[in-house]
């Protein structure tokens, strides 16, 4: 599942996790079809219209059958098919099998490291912010854990790494001073590491801190997750 | 597009609350990780077993309350049902005015019961005079101001404010040093709890089995407040319940290291009724007054597991939307995501429903939680129940949206057509562009490179 994110602005992260799925020898479909998971309707409150995306999506990933493995490069997909849809249908019971990304590498696949370097002259020092929607999901430290075994980046702790970026899906338009000033937190946070690369798991995230870190004109470089395994060789 | 409430608080609020609110929070943060980590093996099943215990009270609400009631009178303390606010207040009166005179202090132990129902007011109209005896809910009062937060009533104020209120108040010479300001309380308040005919508390837990009250404080006013004066009236809502004393440890425990980082607090009182014939002091009179106040209503719907909460803050400490609003911007006396819940759940959708909406849905308040409860799950049905019920702006037209995801055509060529479209004005554009760049496509389209490929 490529996420509306990807699907719109980031291709790159979408390329970037089917690369990444292949070199691990998995065989990946897009089911071109594939809109979105209904999760911004959802969130607003408006669960007649995130039922009808939600019910297409059912179908689509064929959600019904457990034989179905979706891997999304976002937990906050992940978790409205897992959680969200519980929600909205409460009758109906999830059968696919649903990971985030990172998840889908760790927990399912077993991989614990990733050999590679990154290719740059200098070691890079970064951080890595953890999406809001890992919580619900029990990710806890498992990216910064595979993110930890990749040469070429020093990787530094991100204090108060608890609090949420501020994106929040429409929150961010409709709370802007609120969301900004959740992100300004969080973006000097990680000035307090001097990292020149942060990075995420989710788009969501990315999006709300890339846009204020440029219009501050900030050098510091955004990663996805499965960018920086991608680049990684 | 209408500016929501608790962004227009923000927006009107000044840097040093934001500050002084961030600060504050941060640090109960740490030592609530570090002090929980100590006191317990397994902090997750603590919380497993507290909410458990708690879904026990709420199941057998009923006959814990009449065992409760049972239990107490047998140890001559009063106990009085109050089913609003009105009717909470008006018991507390009758028994001021059949001991205390005409304008006799009120000593008041901090308690967000009494301030729910508005007692100090109460109190007031009928000529008492109330005093806050907890030094944050003393500067509160001073300052006619409201409490914050649940436990640091004053999270949003600074020593240089308080220094100024002392002053004003005559309370001694100006002086921002911290001790010295508790000190010039101390005096002040000594003279109160000497004074009072009646102290008035709230209550942390009430044992059904023993029934007893259970008071945590960290000032010791809530000692002088329940002994010195003849009588003493504990206002309590009625899911405050524990079954037994057997759990008492579980709880303080819990409470005390979510709401101030401590492993227990420095007091802990266990009431057990007014002063038997050869007791040097204590009250004459103990009463326990039980509030609803719209909680049968909340215990019967589904936002029921809302009740399991003990007060202890710590949701409101961890919460980035109110760390940037604080407290009053929830302008209810139950703030940060408990208020967000609590609130429409107990006042109704249609007059509090807004704050809902006033979350990322990050979760961590329910990381957090004691006692478990799923917050970010009732605030998304808060905002289905708001939606359904036709309330509130829709600033995004979702039907929209779901006919253009209904359809691989419609959804590729609204993709296609972003680029264009994010250069048109729209309310919702205007407002993410004030401080952040807008998003734009980067590097190569994945459809395109799918297909390619393929």
């Amino acid at each position: 599942m490529l996420t509306c994110l990807c699907d719109a602005f980031y291709g790159e992260v979408g390329i970037a996790t089917v690369e990444v799925l292949q070199r691990i020898g998995c065989r990946v479909e897009f089911p071109a079809e594939q809109t979105c998971c209904g999760q911004p309707p959802f969130n607003a409150g408006d669960w007649a219209a995130s039922r009808a995306v939600a019910e297409r999506c059912r179908t689509v990933f064929e959600l019904d059958d457990p034989a179905s493995v979706v891997v999304t490069p976002s937990s906050s997909c992940a978790a409205m098919l897992r959680e969200g849809y519980a929600m909205l249908f409460p009758d109906w019971t999830l059968r696919a099998q649903v990971f985030e990304f990172g998840e889908f590498l760790v927990r399912h696949r077993g991989i614990v490291e990733w050999p590679g370097r990154l290719r740059r002259e200098e070691p890079i020092r970064a951080v890595y912010h953890r999406a809001c929607h890992g919580r619900g999901l029990h990710l806890g430290d498992l990216h910064e854990r595979l993110l930890g075994t990749v040469e070429g980046i020093e990787w530094v702790g991100l204090p108060q790494a608890e609090q949420c970026c501020g994106f929040g899906g429409a929150f961010s338009a409709t709370h802007p001073k609120v969301s900004t000033g959740i992100g300004m937190e969080k973006l000097a946070q990680v000035a307090t590491t001097g990292a020149e690369m942060l990075v995420s798991g989710d788009m969501g995230c990315l999006m709300h801190l890339k846009g204020l870190l440029s219009r501050q004109h900030s050098p510091i470089e955004v990663r996805h997750f499965a960018q920086v395994l991608a680049e990684a060789q | 597009m209408s500016v929501p409430k608790v962004e227009a608080f923000a927006r009107a609020l000044r840097g040093e609350v934001v500050t002084s609110v961030r600060t504050a929070s941060a640090a109960k943060v740490a030592s609530r990780v570090s002090t929980l980590g100590e006191a317990f093996d397994d902090i997750e099943s603590a919380r497993t077993e507290a909410a458990r215990i708690k879904d026990e009270v709420l199941d057998r609400l009923r006959d814990l309350l009449l065992e409760f009631e049972a239990r107490a009178t047998a140890r001559r303390i009063q106990v009085h049902w109050a089913s609003d606010a009105a009717e909470a207040n008006r018991v507390v009166l009758e028994i001021c005015r059949r001991v205390a005179e005409p304008g006799a202090i009120v000593a008041k132990a901090k308690s967000m019961a009494t301030e729910e129902i508005g007692l100090n007011s109460a109190l007031e109209g009928a000529g008492f005079r109330p005093i806050e005896t907890d030094l944050g809910e003393y500067v509160v009062q001073i300052d006619g101001d409201h409490p914050s937060h649940i436990v640091t009533p004053i999270i949003h104020k600074n020593r240089v404010d308080v220094a100024r209120s002392f002053v004003r108040e005559g309370l001694g010479p100006y002086t921002e040093d911290p001790a010295e300001l508790t000190m010039q309380a101390r005096a002040k308040l000594r003279d109160v709890f000497r004074q009072a005919s009646v102290g008035v508390s709230g209550a942390n837990f009430l044992i059904a089995e023993t029934g007893r009250i259970v008071l945590v404080e960290n000032e010791g006013n809530n000692r002088f407040s329940t002994t010195a004066p003849r009588v003493h009236i504990a206002v309590a809502g009625i899911e405050k319940l524990l079954p037994s004393e057997r759990e008492l440890p579980l709880f303080l425990k819990l409470l005390a290291g979510s709401a101030t980082g401590q492993r227990l607090t420095t007091y802990v009182h266990l009431i057990s009724g007014p002063r038997e014939a050869n007791d040097p002091d204590g009250p004459e009179e103990v009463h326990v007054i039980f509030l609803d106040n719209g909680r049968t209503r909340v215990l019967e719907g589904r936002y029921r597991e809302i009740l399991r909460c003990i007060r202890c803050g710590a949701c409101l400490n961890v919460c980035p939307v109110y760390r940037q609003v604080s407290g009053h911007a929830y302008r209810h006396v139950y703030s940060g995501p408990i208020g967000a819940v609590l609130a429409p759940a107990l006042e109704g959708i249609d007059a509090i429903g807004d704050l809902a909406k006033a979350s990322t849905l990050c979760g961590a308040c329910e990381e957090v939680c004691p006692v478990k409860i799923p917050i970010p799950r009732m605030l998304l049905e808060l905002r289905d129940e708001a939606a359904r019920a036709g309330l509130g702006k829709r600033d995004i037209p979702w039907k929209r949206f779901a006919t253009l995801a209904g359809s691989e055509l419609l959804w590729r060529a609204g993709l296609t057509l972003l680029p264009i479209a994010r250069k048109l004005p729209s309310a919702l554009g205007r407002e993410w562009a004030q401080k952040r760049e807008m998003p734009m496509r980067e590097g190569r389209s994945f459809r395109e490179w799918w297909r390619e490929r393929s």
